[in-house]
């Protein structure tokens, strides 16, 4: 679905993106994580067509330069910061499903089920809305319609639990869509994807896929040793079907294709962590 | 529909709603109400009688305010959305980047050109109830300038915003364009080449590049063209070029030189990063 080769994007001197190939298939959903400056934004801006660059850029075998309007039919991209539309909402909704040929009615049913009243935004400027219910219109505008890859930069960073849920729940039912989501908390969107990219100063530093190890119906046997006791760390533990062999010892088993989302839980205690075994023979 | 008649009326309704517009409405509203009720209407000077007079004062004041409003708010809005992040979100929508650029082009031509357009009609329909002689071809004639006008400036306005990668750089190049313009009108800088005694061909030469110069001698050229109104410079265009030629060159050169402007821009853009 989506290819690039040595693709490099300078400014001013300055390499972001340093000869860089990868590869992306309909189905993978790509966690895009790496620090600030990594080339991330520039990476999804050469996707999009916005930036020129050298090397070779592809989506559905198309280049993004020159079959603009094609390619970027089959992407829904949500960006990490709304732009400042004075428009109001109805408007935009009715430009994006214009040049796009969607149906404005299914963006307001995504946006219903993300929890934006359509009613109250309808006639506000985008621009007044609160950070929440931006994110909220730009991601229905990207889910409002049928494409065949979504970029997503940072997209559950101003939404409310509520919302994430949604959010999560409407990425499951696209499982023929090829997803690039960047994010900073891998742990958020570990449930979404299946494969993990590291950009580092232009550079794939890391390219995981999850089920290249272990089977989807594979298991991992857990160890977990903590310093202390901690209620709330205590109670995911037993959400995820872990048993106490002592007070500072955990036992259970992680399905496979779950591990990424596991680690980036666990992460969240690392205070706590004295040990940790993860043992992929079970099945 | 269209993508680009989609941009088009994008561009229009986000100007509608802009305060630039609104003063652009109330700056042109106000020069024709005042013209009417000073009373040009009624008076003779130099030639220039009733309706006519109103009709030169008002486009000779809206060749001095017109370019620089026209500059300064395209490129402060195509610029200031630049880098505010609107394009990185806009241009990730699935329209064709020629759609994009000319709708865009296209909404801002209609909402600078009709203002002054509807100000201007408004001043002939004034004119009609009270009964004076409306010279349709005069009005032609300035609607035709107005139309030049606008899209000699606005084609300059959108090259501008292209190659400047800020808004406050590209605000200063369009301030000085309009001050280099302005400089080589016949009554400043050329008036003093003359006195200089630069050969008369070099004279004509400018006057004819400088499509201020043009608007202007092309808004006198109808009336009797008499050297103590147009300057020295306009007086050898007009007096080698003739009145018909002339008024070609004022409509044809401007439109071709704000299009070709324009085209450049579009190239550039196209070739270049986007935002």
């Amino acid at each position: 679905m989506i290819r690039l080769t040595d693709v490099g994007k300078t400014f001013r001197d300055t390499p972001v993106l340093k000869n860089l190939s990868l590869h992306i298939a309909a189905r993978d959903r790509v966690a895009l994580v790496g620090s600030n400056g990594a080339g991330k934004t520039t990476l999804i801006r050469c996707l999009l067509g916005e930036y020129g660059h050298s090397g070779e850029v592809r989506v559905a075998g198309r280049d993004p330069r020159i079959d603009r309007a094609l390619v970027l039919n089959k992407i829904g991209f949500v960006p990490q910061l709304p732009p400042p539309l004075a428009m109001p909402v109805a408007e935009l909704v009715r430009y994006a499903s214009g040049v796009s040929g969607a149906d404005p009615m299914r963006v307001r049913q995504v946006a219903a089920r993300l929890g934006l009243a359509w009613g109250e935004v309808a006639a506000r400027p985008f621009v007044k809305l609160s950070g929440g219910q931006k994110q909220k219109l730009l991601i229905a505008i990207a889910l409002g319609r049928d494409t065949e890859v979504l970029i997503l930069d940072e997209p559950a960073a101003n939404l409310d639990v509520e919302a994430r849920h949604a959010l999560f729940a409407l990425l499951a039912e696209r499982d023929q869509t090829a997803m690039i989501i960047s994010s900073h908390r891998l742990d958020e969107v570990a449930s979404l994807v299946n494969r993990v990219i590291e950009l580092d100063q232009g550079q794939v530093v890391l390219d995981d896929r999850v089920e290249d190890h272990l089977e989807m119906t594979g298991f991992l046997a857990a160890e977990l040793t903590v310093g202390r006791h901690e209620p709330a760390f205590a109670k995911m533990m037993d959400e995820w079907g872990f048993a106490a062999a002592d007070a500072l010892v955990w036992r259970g088993r992680v399905a496979g294709p779950d591990r990424l989302r596991f680690l980036c839980m666990v992460s969240r205690y690392a205070g706590l962590i004295n040990g940790l075994h993860l043992d992929g023979g079970e099945t | 529909m269209n993508p680009m008649i989609l941009t088009a009326r994008l561009d229009i309704q986000e100007s509608l709603r802009s305060r630039w517009f609104l003063l652009f409405c109330l700056v042109f509203g106000a020069i024709v109400s005042l013209l009417m009720v000073s009373g040009l209407t009624e008076s003779r000077v130099m030639g220039f009688t009733g309706l006519s007079r109103l009709l030169v004062t008002y486009i000779q004041l809206s060749m001095a305010i017109l370019p620089v409003f026209i500059l300064i708010t395209t490129v402060r809005s195509v610029s200031g959305d630049r880098e505010a992040g609107v394009f990185e979100y806009m241009l990730s929508l699935p329209v064709p980047l020629r759609a994009w650029y000319w709708g865009k082009l296209a909404g801002r031509f209609a909402v600078v050109f009709v203002p002054v357009f509807v100000a201007m009609s408004v001043a002939v329909v004034w004119g009609l109830v009270r009964g004076l002689d409306v010279r349709w071809g005069l009005f032609a004639v300035y609607t035709g300038l107005l139309m030049a006008l606008c899209l000699c400036f606005l084609g300059l306005g959108f090259l501008i915003s292209v190659l400047a990668r800020s808004p406050d750089i590209a605000q200063a190049a369009a301030f000085l364009i309009w001050l280099v313009l302005l400089l080589f009108l016949d009554l400043i800088l050329l008036g003093v080449l003359i006195q200089e005694q630069v050969p008369p061909e070099a004279v004509i030469g400018i006057a004819l590049v400088n499509p201020l110069q043009v608007f202007r001698v092309a808004a006198l050229v109808l009336f009797d063209p008499q050297l103590v109104l147009l300057g020295p410079a306009a007086f050898l265009v007009l007096d080698s070029f003739g009145t018909v030629g002339f008024l070609v060159w004022a409509m044809v050169y401007p439109a071709a030189l704000g299009g070709v402007a324009a085209w450049v821009g579009y190239r550039r853009f196209r070739k270049g990063d986007l935002l």
